[in-house]
């Protein structure tokens, strides 16, 4: 209990550290940076809450894709960062007073609420797993009883993707591309020219 | 030792949680100007999310919780997508992400 308890403290201490270090970096590549740190640390109390599957998709996606893509746009775009922060100081007062309102209601509720006041019966429940691991059994509900949230969810990524193709192309003027309608709707009457040669009368 | 620091329940998930989201808040405030910071803001946000789902289907031992993180997952991917390619488009047509620049549609 001892070490569960440690190893809590352990990573909230560094995603809450790291998280503070994500919105008061100066640097946005250092943010992203500490953005990582924090989702590795995520996954970890996912890992101590028993949700394995839910902690590698954490890394493998957040990390993988999602920070990754923060981080080459960071870097792609020549952005000056230091006159982004001008000024900055003059919404901290108002974003001090809504966070602490805030935190001070999610703490009044946190106060007065127990988890006994819960009854609902499980939809999924966890409790008689037996040998079966976690992601054995998210995958059979997943793929049965929210398989039309699941394709919706795919359905949503595909428009994302459709959508990111077509606001980032641009067609700029003076690139050679080959033209496959245009190559095949040429006749054979544009494309050659039978000359006639007369003999021994050179070029 | 006091036991109930010793003995993490859901109430320190819980409170994990909301100062996370607080954190993502203030961010939004802190940044006001620099649009990635406050794209970061909102993945913050949505961890917080994502750790108070999972708190909460493994202490009431319901999965439906990781089901849905998940969903909240693919959620957070496609609009951090989008939002970084409206972001280059923007940054290619104004060489700047300030975002209080971005006033064209008050006419």
């Amino acid at each position: 209990m001892i070490i569960q308890a440690l190893a809590f403290y352990l990573f909230a201490g560094i995603l809450s550290l790291s998280a503070l270090a994500v919105i008061t970096a100066r640097n946005p590549v250092h943010s992203v940076l500490f953005l990582i740190l924090a989702f590795f640390n995520a996954s970890g109390l996912f890992l101590l809450l028993g949700a394995e599957f839910i902690a590698m998709i954490l890394v493998i996606v957040y990390v993988g894709a999602v920070a990754v893509l923060f981080l080459f746009v960071v870097m792609m775009l020549d952005i000056n960062f230091s006159d982004l922060r001008k000024g900055a100081m003059q919404y901290v007062p108002v974003g001090l007073l809504i966070g602490l309102i805030l935190l001070i209601e999610l703490a009044v509720i946190y106060q007065t609420w127990s988890l006994d006041a819960i009854t609902a019966a499980a939809s999924i429940s966890m409790a008689n797993m037996g040998e079966t691991t976690n992601t054995e059994l998210i995958g059979a509900n997943l793929y049965t009883n929210y398989v039309l949230p699941f394709q919706i969810a795919g359905l949503i990524l595909f428009v994302a993707m459709i959508g990111a193709i077509v606001l980032t192309h641009r067609s700029r003027p003076g690139v050679k591309r080959q033209k496959v309608a245009q190559q095949y709707a040429r006749q054979r009457d544009e494309a050659m020219e039978i000359v006639k040669v007369t003999p021994r009368t050179g070029a | 030792m006091n036991s109930a620091l010793l003995d993490i329940g859901i109430h320190h998930y819980l409170i994990l949680g909301a100062f996370l989201f607080t954190i993502g808040v203030f961010g939004m405030f802190l940044n006001r100007k620099n649009v990635i910071v406050i794209l970061m803001s909102i993945e913050l946000m949505l961890l917080a999310v994502n750790i108070n789902f999972v708190a909460f289907s493994a202490y009431l031992g319901d999965l439906t919780g990781q089901i849905f993180t998940m969903f909240i997952l693919t959620v957070a991917a496609a609009e951090a997508a989008i939002g970084l390619a409206i972001l280059v488009v923007f940054f290619r047509n104004r060489g700047t992400i300030a975002v209080d620049d971005i006033s064209g549609m008050k006419g």
